[in-house]
């Protein structure tokens, strides 16, 4: 196209939209500047990403945001509805819910980026062997994976957790066991894809190794896919986190994990509709904000879209 | 002949599938090329030609009968330097360069793995050498136009100084003007570096432009092999290499009919 | 007789940098005659097509002082009007069949289908007018092709489809958009032909879009040379060889031609005055 007259620019916008990057890094971060302005163009997925930075301050700076000490009982305040002074009211043995919420957002996004952490590099190393060699390496790896998802995520967190015993950590493993077949799925449709590919074969035609095709020129390709898969999936694991905790099979009280507060408040939701109102809200609000932000991440990240 | 040939093709067989539904995609093809020719194969799709370039690369590794190269015979796969000795430029401009990958990116990877020193300087050259320059470096394949990017694709094949360039239709995505760019660039390029190629194309003008000699594919078969001289002095000899010849003149009634003879005969061969 | 009349046609787009005029301008009139659109990629070509038949993206700003068919404005129809212009009367043959034909219906089925959308007919009688149609495309076996789904047929047979597809709703006008490149040269010469033919016997106007200077310059009657959203040159077709415009020359002498050896292909120099300098029209 033509060239296209920029106004006037500051120093920095002017380097990021300069038609002729000079070095690699302001080549990627052109590219960087480029997505968010397309991000920007979605509210839905910025009121999502809003949530989410949200949730990250509240997590860091809990003992600061936090009105009262969270495990602090008070059997005089007990079951106290919100008020100035207890802005999300108390539970049953008088500790401030708000401060519990709080800090549980610390729990749910420890649980979160762990099971990120551990899930999304297997999936994408499984998935891209997979999909690359072919043959048997595929078809044992692929067979493998179909186990784990023959059963539905919970159950066979449940199982796991059943076996390994109640606790935060061991939740994180039976929910990381669950989720990383989903990934290695997606990796390996995307592999199939790029491996006929002519850049694939021109890598190769120089010599490259299959170890450095895979992690050079088709583990890019396959980022912004397991990237998005990441951040709907995080909802998800925000959802079973919280269902485990609500069985009594993750977080163990006094842990202000949601899930937990939710199960915890269930008894008393007739008469004290506070208690389980509020930690259920916190879940809804969390993992509708992942879901949006995936989706607006989507539509930036595709490599079609450009 | 003299001396002996830089690319040398002997009763290359390439099979899709086995038994009642195999596909003979090449069928006992031979020719060679010699140092600093230009070699072209025509054909129209499904006649083999790409699937002998892909054999020649290394792309395919189930082939039968024999590939020399410099004198080296070729096994299914290459060796390091044999990848050094022969570079392709592929048909898609678009799919050829990756996506995510900026062209300081692309064309420092052979150099990577060749373990090749003076990364700079030898990507600069690479890119003037092209018509490009240094400007273009680090642009995403996604920021340059068709012609841009075959340039992008040619200097990549070139940075590790091959002798021979296996060209796949490089030309037949781009505009007519683009194209007669591209294909002085390919020229200029194998006179100054002594360069020999495997042109592979189903336009004969643009093959008789760009070869000394042309080998007619039909059905995974070689139907004759002449030299380009000859074939514009005496005229093409086979029915089917006339056709194509006129063909390529444009639009013509009775060419139609001829046709359509040619494709009957094609399906009682069958 | 002017089948379709244009006027200053024009079609824009509103991108993130700003308004991109992909057609500024173009007039013509086709009657019974096959008119070739020539150009490169980007000179507007395809968009000038899809703009008279209402089929440009929804983002596109389309404006026309004229846009005529038998003396009736389309610009004045509405979407439903339209949709019966669309096929009935305007048929349009894309590059790939194989992207244009519905994959799980069969062929033949396909065909009849576009008959019965604008015509009340029995399913009998619209069968045997596929069969009919099958025939008048030169397919060998229309009894048998007519049961094929569309990735049993090759590509030639695909665009022999699509043209028995566009043509069964007896258009009076047809939009050809590089029909025929995705074809080897032993099958286009045979669709051309087949075209040729019909459109002479039924006395149909045809736009034939395509980037093929030969091709053009052979099949067609006419030729209009668009660059940059406009047309620059317009002449006969046995003409084309003596174009007077510098884009037109240029391009004529940047093709590799058999049997003119030349050491060097000469090179397409743009003139930025070709953008606005008014078109060239010896006819």
């Amino acid at each position: 196209m033509g060239s296209r007259s920029t106004p006037a620019p500051t120093t920095l916008r002017a380097w990021l939209t300069a038609e002729v990057p000079s070095s690699a890094a302001q080549a990627s971060l052109q590219r960087a500047w480029f997505g968010w302005l397309r991000f920007l163009g979605n509210p839905l997925a910025v009121a999502g990403l809003a949530v989410i930075l949200l949730l990250l301050v509240t997590a860091a700076f809990a003992p600061w945001i936090a009105t009262h000490n969270p495990d602090a009982q008070n059997l005089a305040v007990r079951l106290q509805p919100p008020s100035a002074e207890h802005w999300f009211g108390t539970d049953q043995i008088g500790r401030d819910l708000f401060s519990r919420v709080v800090y549980g957002s610390r729990i749910t996004l420890y649980i979160v980026l762990l099971v990120t952490v551990i899930v999304a590099p297997i999936g994408l190393l499984v998935g891209t062997i997979a999909g690359y060699f072919g043959g048997v390496v595929d078809t044992v790896l692929m067979r493998v994976t179909d186990i784990f998802l023959a059963f539905p995520g919970l159950v066979l967190a449940l199982a796991f957790v059943a076996a390994l015993g109640p606790g935060l950590e061991n939740a994180v493993i039976a929910i990381s066991l669950t989720n990383w077949p989903g990934f290695a799925r997606l990796a390996r449709a995307e592999t199939m894809i790029v491996r006929s590919s002519d850049y694939i074969a021109a890598s190769r035609l120089q010599g490259a190794s299959a170890a450095r095709i895979i992690a050079k020129h088709v583990v890019p390709m396959c980022m912004p896919s397991v990237i998005v898969r990441a951040t709907l999936s995080m909802a998800g694991i925000i959802l079973t986190a919280a269902g485990l905790g609500f069985l009594g099979l993750g977080a163990q009280p006094p842990s202000p994990e949601w899930g937990a507060m939710l199960s915890a408040g269930r008894r008393f939701m007739l008469d004290y509709w506070w208690m389980p109102t509020f930690p259920g809200l916190a879940i809804l609000l969390v993992s509708l904000a992942f879901n949006l932000f995936g989706d607006g991440l989507r539509d930036v990240l595709d490599p079609r879209s450009e | 002949m003299s001396n002996p040939a830089l690319v040398d093709v002997r009763d290359l067989r390439v099979t899709f599938g086995a038994g009642e539904s195999a596909v003979h995609a090449v069928d006992g093809v031979s020719f060679a090329i010699e140092e600093g020719e230009s070699y072209g194969l025509v054909g129209e799709s499904g006649c083999g030609k790409s699937t002998v370039l892909r054999a020649l690369a290394g792309l395919n590794a189930r082939w039968g009968g024999q590939l020399t190269v410099a004198g080296d015979a070729l096994g299914p796969t290459r060796t390091v330097s044999q990848h050094r000795l022969m570079q392709m430029v592929f048909q898609d401009p678009y799919g050829s360069l990756h996506p995510r990958q900026t062209v300081d990116a692309l064309l420092g990877e052979p150099l990577a793995i060749h373990r090749v020193p003076d990364r700079d300087r030898r990507i600069v050259e690479a890119l003037e050498r092209v018509g490009l320059g240094a400007s273009f470096r680090f642009r995403y394949p996604h920021q340059l136009s068709g012609g841009q990017r075959q340039r992008v694709a040619i200097a990549r094949a070139l940075i590790l100084e091959p002798r021979v360039l296996l060209l796949d239709e490089p030309t037949s995505a781009l505009d007519v003007s683009i194209q007669a760019e591209v294909l002085n660039l390919l020229d200029d390029l194998r006179r100054e570096r002594k360069l020999t190629y495997l042109f592979v194309s189903h336009d004969l003008a643009v093959i008789t432009h760009m070869c000394h000699r042309v080998g007619v594919m039909r059905g995974g078969k070689l139907l004759e092999e002449t030299t380009v001289g000859e074939l514009l002095s005496s005229g093409p000899r086979h029915p089917y290499t006339r056709h194509l010849y006129q063909a390529s003149a444009g639009y013509d009634r009775k060419l139609a009919d001829t046709a359509a003879a040619l494709d009957a005969e094609e399906e009682v061969f069958q | 007789m002017t089948i379709l009349s244009v006027r200053d046609l024009r079609v824009s787009f509103d991108t993130p940098h700003g308004v991109v005029e992909a057609v500024r301008g173009v007039s013509f009139d086709i009657g019974r005659e096959k008119v070739g659109i020539v150009g490169e990629s980007g000179s507007g070509k395809s968009m000038t097509g899809r703009a008279i038949l209402r089929l440009t993206p929804r983002k596109a700003r389309v404006s026309a002082e004229k846009l005529e068919l038998h003396g009736q404005s389309l610009a004045a129809l509405t979407e439903q009007q339209m949709r019966q212009v669309r096929g009935r009367r305007i048929s349009m043959i894309l590059q790939d069949p194989r992207y244009s034909l519905n994959p799980v219906t069969r062929v033949g089925d396909q065909i009849a289908e576009a008959y019965l959308v604008h015509h009340r007919a029995s399913k009998q009688e619209a069968r045997e007018r596929t069969l009919a149609m099958l025939d008048a495309v030169k397919i060998r076996n229309p009894a048998r092709v007519y049961d094929l789904y569309p990735h049993e047929v090759s590509g030639g047979m695909g665009q022999r489809v699509m043209i028995a597809m566009m043509l069964i709703p007896e258009p009076e006008f047809l939009i050809a958009d590089e029909p025929t490149s995705a074809l080897d040269v032993t099958v286009r010469m045979q669709v051309l032909a087949i075209l040729d033919d019909l459109v002479q016997s039924r006395g149909l106007g045809l736009m034939f879009i395509s980037h093929d200077l030969n091709l053009v310059a052979t099949f067609c009657d006419r030729v209009l040379i668009m660059y940059a959203g406009r047309i620059v040159e317009s002449c006969r077709a046995v003409d084309l060889q003596k174009a007077r415009h510098g884009y037109t020359r240029g391009l004529l002498e940047s093709l590799p031609r058999i049997g003119e050896k030349r050491d060097r292909l000469s090179v397409l120099e743009r003139d930025p005055a070709w953008r606005e300098a008014p078109a060239i029209d010896h006819e």
